[in-house]
């Protein structure tokens, strides 16, 4: 499908050039991250993994996601739509029910809590969204092998093709499997 | 069923086996499956059918008479919200806790929370007799000014199962991308297109990782106090109310360990032909069916303790109204459904402290139907026997005797979360691929620990 001009370079950036190593093993995929951090290119590097590993997490020193922000400003702002809709509906409409006050707060907590998970969740799955999105965005359209989903990780470097030699020589050396360019 | 039951190479679960093993369950699941699924959509219809006469005809279908006007339909509605609730503790609680274990069945069960949810929506809406009327229950601007009370229960519940439901399913999606993604990338033909879109674009690169993993914690984090709010905001529907046998302070915890209960109960029901019919055997073993009947040990006992606190309460307290309701309920025209409840949930339990029980699925199987049967009547009990057997207005006492239309509707509930349930199994991943492996050692080279 073809889309205009604008949305086709959103939707469909052109490819990044760059080299990119498979890895049957954990531990070479580490030692191959720890090389090229050493060599000064840890911006350039896309690490692909089937499972979350904290030992990639490690080697990478990512710093924390930004996600958590998310949540906290979802969640107090989740608290007082809470509050705001149960005082002012209140409020607005006085009726005493049960010989309470008007406005009572103990069971508008329950709103208020409730409206806080709300929130909070869903901010966390926008945060989360938005946060891989943009580091997509950054990352233009890199190299993938569909075997990085079951069992094999993988590690994109961005470089010219001037650089891509070394490169290939530090993945292979590394313990790469298998070396391409892109 | 012509597959036999596959093992894993040399002894040893690799990554790839786990998602080879799991992408089949997306395959042909044979004629099994069709017979369930069959039976599923026979139900419903029939639930179907029975709702449409009530529509038409009117709540006087259901059997309500003075003074019990809340009945079967809310007792299908909590039945189902309590079975929805250890799906939540498995996918959240657990992993908190970081229980590696909770990775094999945690998808079935979250699964089950968000259909089970769905189910129990249905029967406010059912029970509410003028159902092109549910927009009610919102607070919306409207020519009158009106707006909803918020001091009452129902009010609270709307609230609180709507956040349920949202979040749920949001945790359940989630969960689900880089699964969706591992069986898009085995997929071919129509199914790699509808993987590819699910998936969002999932390719397991670091920054996806790193957020993905945040975001997981904190929708945990949030699920954990949420569960236990939901199922108590639900028992407060009835003990803010002055009925006896309703008004209890202990609802809120006894409701929350009934509903984990039944949960588990029914996770065990669901996980026992879906393991055979997929052939799950080598990733869902019998250690995960023992960890999940500890758990409806533990939780069954609160129960027990719970029914024994309730009556003990009601002779203590020395109020003749609470000592009346009890009496009624244990030896009142409907003994049986007391009994059934207290046998069902507070006895036959005790026999999962046999650790060849817990170990044999079979019997686990046939527990825990029975604890299902069990945990519906304890809601019967709670909502219909306290409310015939109200001692405020004796005089107008009666037993309430369900009809067609309520058994109807019973059955074609769970027509619909069994359909919903098999078509989720059978088109996405009904294991978790990606947590599967997390707690699999990871492949290393030769001499340096894992698997080569």
């Amino acid at each position: 499908m073809m889309l205009p001009g604008p949305l086709r370079e959103i939707f469909h950036p052109p490819a990044t050039p760059g080299v990119l190593g498979v890895f049957g093993h954990l531990d070479a995929t580490i030692s191959a991250i720890k090389t090229l951090k050493d060599g000064g290119h840890r911006e350039a590097i896309t690490v692909y993994s089937p499972v979350p590993r904290h030992e990639l997490e490690a080697a990478l020193q990512q710093p924390t996601s930004p996600v958590r922000m998310w949540t906290l400003i979802g969640g107090i702002t989740g608290c007082g739509i809470g509050a705001w809709l149960t005082l002012y509906m209140s409020y607005d409409w006085p009726v005493v029910v049960g010989g309470k006050p008007v406005g009572s707060i103990p069971p508008y907590i329950i709103i208020m809590f409730e409206m806080t998970v709300l929130f909070g969740a869903l901010t966390t799955i926008l945060g989360l969204l938005f946060n891989a999105l943009l580091a997509s965005r950054h990352q233009g359209t890199i190299a993938y092998d569909p075997r990085f989903t079951n069992d094999k990780f993988g590690i994109f470097v961005r470089c010219d093709g001037d650089q891509a030699a070394a490169m290939e020589g530090v993945l292979q050396r590394a313990g790469a499997e298998e070396v391409r360019r892109a | 069923m012509a597959e036999t039951t596959q093992s894993p190479p040399a002894g040893r679960v690799t990554y790839d086996f786990v998602t080879r093993a799991i992408a089949r369950t997306l395959g042909n699941p044979g004629k099994g499956y069709y017979l369930l699924l069959g039976s599923a959509l026979t139900l419903l219809a029939i639930g179907i059918t029975c709702l449409v006469y009530l529509i038409r005809y009117g709540l006087g279908l259901a059997g309500y008479t003075h003074p019990v006007y809340w009945a079967v339909f809310i007792t299908c509605f909590v039945f189902w919200v309590g079975i929805a609730h250890s799906g939540t503790l498995i996918s959240a609680i657990l992993y908190l806790f970081r229980s590696g274990w909770r990775t094999a069945v945690y998808r079935t069960a979250e699964a089950m929370t968000v259909f089970a949810v769905m189910t129990a929506g249905l029967f406010p809406l059912i029970h509410i007799g003028r159902q092109w009327y549910f927009y009610w229950l919102i607070p919306y601007p409207n020519e009158r000014g009106l707006w909803p009370n918020f001091k009452s229960p129902l009010i609270w519940d709307e609230f609180a199962i709507g956040t349920y439901f949202t979040v749920s399913t949001v945790f359940l999606i989630m969960g689900l991308i880089p699964d969706i993604a591992a069986a898009r990338d085995l997929a071919t033909g129509w199914r790699k297109k509808l993987y590819a879109i699910t998936a969002i674009g999932w390719r397991g690169t670091n920054e996806q990782w790193r957020h993905y993993t945040r975001g997981y914690l904190y929708l945990a984090a949030l699920a954990t106090p949420l569960v236990l709010s939901v199922h108590s905001v639900v028992s407060w529907d009835f003990a803010m109310a002055l009925v006896p046998g309703w008004h209890a302070t202990l609802f809120a915890p006894y409701f929350v360990a009934g509903a984990i209960y039944s949960g588990c109960a029914m996770v065990i029901t669901l996980i026992v032909p879906i393991r055979r019919l997929f052939h799950l055997e080598a990733l869902i073993t019998v250690e995960h069916f023992e960890n999940l009947a500890k758990l409806c040990l533990l939780t069954g006992m609160i129960v027990g303790f719970a029914y024994a606190t309730e009556y003990f309460v009601a002779w203590f307290s020395g109020n003749p109204h609470e000592r009346a309701a009890f009496w009624y309920r244990a030896f009142g025209p409907s003994w049986w459904a007391g009994w059934t409840m207290i046998i069902c949930n507070g006895f036959l339990p005790l026999l999962l402290w046999f650790k060849k029980i817990r170990t044999n699925i079979t019997a686990l199987f046939v527990i825990s139907i029975f604890v299902n049967i069990g945990m519906w009547f304890e809601r019967f009990v709670i909502i219909v026997v306290s409310l015939a057997g109200e001692p405020f207005t004796h005089w107008t006492n009666g037993p309430y005797n369900p009809t067609w239309a309520d058994w109807g509707i019973m059955a074609g509930s769970f027509g619909w979360f069994f359909m919903w349930f098999l078509l989720f199994v059978k088109n996405f991943p009904a294991v978790a691929i990606s947590e599967i492996k997390e707690v699999l050692p990871p492949p290393r080279r030769a001499g340096t620990g894992g698997h080569p």
